[in-house]
């Protein structure tokens, strides 16, 4: 049975989730890989503030398909793990909560226990499945990224799995 | 005598073709997931097999793409020897069935021309195209959006020939466990064992062309195909890495002649939407 979790995450409900929980995810999000995070980084070392306020936000790792006349294209998760290198200070400035999919580095699982975070993973490859549970895109950042840009999104009872709780338990410490 | 085709006719299918490969997922694909969703035990594998399943359905129904990564456009041509082409450049021909595809069909623009600079040329283009000159007066096309996800996990070794089948599987079996879970399992695999460095490549590459739980017909290769699956499925990855035996869904091996001093052993790995479409002209 899937756990109904609203966003934005509160404390509370961020220490309800164990990983391994089923959850199904309402509420705000925002898109970003590869290059956002390298910008949003860069911005972070010059002391800019960044174009969107991540404190209590959570990031999908999607480089959505153009919508046509949907709301949203194929809109599934892409490698977490290549964020890995960005994602500590992201977490240092309040990121409470990512999508993607696949395994995160040792830093990162660290620095999501350490910040009281989670991560989630959602179905890979089921972007046309996902692309339902969207009801509203916007493109809110780096409009010049195209499909890396940020776009804020909406989604209803969307599916995800707890892969990294704010304890550190991982699904995938068993590699 | 020469058969005389106007390239325009290449953009055409190209572009048909690619069309149908980013939202329609190959019966064979289709197949192998039903059968993994029928075998799971693991609850949560169960049901994300099920999703995969549904979504191929919904792309294919609302003729959008079964993932959003629509990947860098791959396209083989086998050209007829008494084929004269006419009305401009084969390149070009196919960029602009690529491009067509990809606006037309709303399939996301994932291709840069320089992979330093990475200004995105917006057409998905250009395109990796391997051309063979055959016999005849035809043109077959195939196309593959490949997702880069999974192309990311791709390895090549330059193995000794002394090398032992179980080296082989080793080397590959490596692979999948260096993948885990990061690439969309259940995978395909496309092996090449010998040519050169390069051929070998290729040669995995096409071994994802064939129906993915397919046997080489040589029995030598087809027990590695088979120990290679065995072996990937002990893993314990699973879908999305939920653990359980459905790691691998099917694994083809194909083989070149090489040197007496080598053996390349390349794995090109597809994430479960494997995606290819093939035509004639």
């Amino acid at each position: 049975m899937s756990k109904k979790i609203t966003m934005p995450l509160t404390e509370k409900t961020i220490e309800s989730l164990k990983a391994g929980d089923e959850v199904l995810l309402s509420g705000v999000i925002y898109t970003a890989r590869d290059q956002a995070h390298k910008r949003m980084c860069e911005m972070l070392d010059k002391g800019e503030s960044l174009p969107v306020p991540l404190a209590g936000e959570v990031l999908y790792y999607c480089g959505p398909a153009p919508r046509g006349k949907r709301i949203i294209g194929s809109c599934g998760p892409t490698t977490s793990g290549r964020m890995d290198p960005f994602t500590e200070p992201l977490l240092e400035n309040g990121l409470k909560g990512m999508i993607g999919k696949g395994r995160r580095s040792s830093g990162v699982a660290g620095s999501i226990r350490r910040n009281k975070a989670v991560y989630f993973v959602t179905a890979g490859g089921a972007g046309a499945y996902l692309s339902a549970k969207v009801v509203s895109c916007e493109c809110v950042a780096f409009e010049d990224l195209a499909a890396e840009a940020i776009y804020k999104l909406k989604i209803e009872e969307f599916p995800a799995i707890v892969a990294i709780d704010s304890k550190g338990d991982n699904i995938y410490d068993k590699y | 005598m020469s058969r005389k085709i106007d390239v325009s006719l290449i953009t055409a299918k190209v572009a048909e073709l690619f069309a149908r490969a980013n939202t329609e997922l190959r019966p064979d694909v289709l197949e192998a997931l039903r059968e993994l969703y029928e075998k799971e035990s693991i609850p949560n594998a169960k049901s994300m097999l099920g999703v995969l399943v549904e979504n191929a359905g919904m792309a294919g129904k609302e003729k959008i793409a079964i993932c959003q990564d629509t990947g860098i456009s791959v396209v083989f041509l086998e050209i007829g020897m008494d084929v004269r082409l006419s009305g401009g450049s084969l390149k070009e021909a196919v960029d602009r069935g690529v491009e067509k595809a990809y606006s037309d069909n709303f399939f996301r623009m994932s291709v840069v021309p320089d992979p330093v600079l990475r200004e995105n040329t917006g057409g998905n283009t250009p395109a990796v195209v391997h051309t063979d000159i055959v016999e005849g007066d035809g043109i077959a096309i195939t196309v593959m959006p490949k997702g880069f996800g999974s192309e990311n996990k791709g390895k090549i070794a330059m193995m000794n020939p002394t090398s032992r089948p179980e080296d082989i599987v080793a080397f590959c079996v490596g692979a999948v466990r260096d993948a885990g879970p990061d690439a969309c399992p259940p995978y395909a695999l496309g092996i090449g064992v010998g040519g050169t460095m390069e051929t070998c490549a290729l040669a995995a590459k096409k071994a994802l062309l064939r129906p993915v739980s397919s046997v080489n017909p040589a029995p030598h290769l087809a027990r590695l195909e088979k120990e290679i699956k065995q072996k990937t499925n002990s893993l314990g990855i699973g879908v999305m890495g939920l653990g359980g035996g459905s790691t691998v869904m099917g694994v083809c091996v194909e083989a070149l002649p090489t040197h007496i001093a080598g053996l390349p052993v390349a794995v090109n790995v597809s994430c479960h939407a494997l995606r290819s479409a093939s035509g004639e002209i």
